[in-house]
């Protein structure tokens, strides 16, 4: 197909994806911002304040970044999960199928349609967090950097799990048992530089710590990790999961006979 | 004549093992109205899954005009339409939503794709529920919702998995005169059916497939000139209580004012009204007692048994 249809065809699906978590917005944009909205006043205010400086920040300044990495990482994983398994389960992605649309313009629409939402929500958050306290960004490529490059991550990973999903409660085992206790363990709400020697080696394997720590560096200016080292990791899994996926795309898994 | 579609040795092997296509061949001509008929399970949809790229085939090749869809796969698609069995749109989707969008995938711009989708839309009377959501369409919109989706980028070959199946008679008429009216336009027609009226009504030409292997292709005239026997119905003008004798044919009276006669084809018709005319039995109206496609259709699966 020739490049403008191409763009027609990634950009169809981009606004489809959009149009979808923006229409279902009581179910996709408002529970993140009342979840994060408690985060802030309960862990920020009501024991945050009991708890001091955390990395040499307020407790509420230190775990706002993270909340927010933790709404993009959760929100651009559910969006393709959810939205492609559904496609899936209904037959409609045969819509795709049938047309000339290549298999890489599919995923980028779905990929950038994860990002829309996750991206969407962390800004929700953001703006919801300048009401507990100031935020300042020391580094704004950094901060940019991440979270689109986190986004893209968490999109992919959505594809594939829904890409291998059968029934919808194979889109929420990722989510509940990988995912969310990874985020939590992910320096979210602590410096690992609080635990034991052997427990900050063992939390070091867990890629969410990376980016939630080079997020936090962006803002804040203050990381448990080698920030250069977490954007390379990143583009690795980017690298990784993104011919994964259109591999699995190729070959038709779950969706031709 | 270019060839809209040309299937060689095609095969397909499920996972399961289960061989539902035993290496078919097949060419549907531009312009043709081609009917793929078959029983449940003999094959046709998996064919004409394989055709619109939605099963991965075994073996084989399909071209769709000259593009093969293992070299030149999306050209082959944007020649192509297709019309599902089942519906497999979002049924929470806007009716002119799905067909804009179907558009998009086709790389049609906006603009022109709001314009072929209230062409289509408006021509298979659905326009006035465009705003609505798919799901609270009858079944019979459902269908003509497929059909302008199918449309809506233009496709030299539209393929139908039974299109009429749960729409009632009326409506499926309308189809019917929809479907000879883009043929005639030059759209080539691809039709998997139950219904053999339907078959026999629209399509020029027929491949019957049964156990993943064509067992018959044909004109349609040319197959129904196989049929060398009819049953025709006579509905009478009073009761009988014994059966008449017509000489030369086999009659059945199956009530008091109902005759079964079997005419061959060499037979004609003329002879039965004149005998019955003589012993004082008038016909008040008379039809075929069968299909005639359905007992060709019958006669041949059985055959393939």
């Amino acid at each position: 197909m020739h490049s403008q249809l191409l763009f027609t065809a990634f950009w169809t699906i981009v606004v489809k994806e959009v149009r979808r978590f923006t229409r279902i917005w009581p179910q996709t944009l408002l529970p993140p911002a009342i979840t994060m909205t408690l985060y802030f006043i309960i862990f920020g205010n009501l024991i945050g304040s009991r708890i001091g400086e955390m990395g040499g920040f307020d407790y509420m300044e230190y775990i706002v970044p993270g909340l927010i990495m933790m709404s993009v990482i959760t929100n651009s994983y559910g969006n393709v999960v959810s939205s492609f398994f559904g496609t899936k389960f209904q037959h409609n992605i045969e819509e795709l199928l049938v047309a000339p649309v290549p298999n890489w313009i599919i995923l980028s629409g779905y990929v950038i349609g994860g990002m829309a939402r996750g991206l969407a929500v962390g800004l929700i958050v953001t703006v919801l967090s300048m009401f507990f306290t100031d935020l300042q960004i020391h580094h704004l490529g950094v901060t940019v950097g991440i979270v689109l490059l986190t986004s893209i991550v968490f999109a992919l990973g959505g594809f594939i799990n829904a890409v291998f999903a059968t029934t919808f409660d194979d889109i929420s085992i990722i989510p509940t048992f990988v995912l969310t206790p990874l985020t939590y363990l992910g320096g979210v709400f602590y410096s690992i530089e609080l635990l034991p020697e052997f427990w900050q080696g063992v939390s070091q394997l867990n890629p969410i710590l990376y980016m939630v720590n080079t997020f936090r560096y962006g803002i804040l200016g203050v990381s448990d990790i080698n920030v250069g080292f977490a954007f390379t990791m990143i583009l690795v899994f980017i690298v990784v999961l993104a011919g994964f996926s259109l591999h699995l795309l190729n070959i038709g898994k779950g969706i031709r006979n | 004549m270019t060839s809209a579609l040309k299937i060689e040795n095609l095969r397909k092997t499920y996972g399961n093992g289960f061989e539902a296509l035993k290496g078919i061949s097949l060419e549907v001509e531009e312009g043709d109205f081609f009917a793929l008929l078959g029983p449940n399970g003999a094959g046709k949809s998996t064919t004409l899954g394989i055709v619109s790229s939605l099963v991965n085939k075994s073996d084989g090749s399909v071209s769709v005009f000259g593009h093969s869809i293992d070299k030149d796969l999306a050209r082959a698609k944007l020649s192509l339409g297709v019309v599902p069995q089942e519906f497999n749109f979002n049924p929470f989707e806007k009716v002119v939503d799905i067909v804009v969008t179907q558009a998009g995938y086709y790389g049609i711009p906006a603009r022109r794709a709001q314009e072929r989708a209230e062409f289509y839309l408006k021509k298979l009377g659905l326009w006035d529920k465009r705003n609505e959501r798919a799901r609270m369409l009858s079944g019979g919109m459902k269908r003509r919702l497929m059909i302008a989706r199918a449309l809506v980028h233009d496709p030299k070959v539209l393929i139908l998995d039974e299109p009429t199946a749960g729409v009632d008679i009326e409506l499926r008429r309308s189809m019917w005169e929809f479907l000879r009216e883009i043929n005639a336009a030059g759209t080539t027609i691809i039709l998997t059916t139950h219904y053999l009226e339907e078959a026999e009504s629209l399509c020029r030409n027929i491949a019957i497939i049964d156990h993943g292997q064509i067992i018959q292709n044909s004109s349609m005239k040319a197959l129904l000139a196989k049929l060398n026997m009819e049953t025709f119905i006579l509905d009478l003008d009073g009761d009988l209580e014994t059966v008449p004798e017509i000489e030369g044919y086999q009659v059945n009276l199956t009530d008091s004012h109902t005759l079964e006669v079997e005419v061959q084809k060499s037979q004609g018709l003329n002879a039965v009204f004149s005998q019955l005319s003589e012993q004082g039995v008038a016909v008040a109206s008379m039809r075929n007692k069968a299909n005639r496609l359905e007992e060709l259709f019958v006669s041949l699966v059985d055959k393939n048994l």
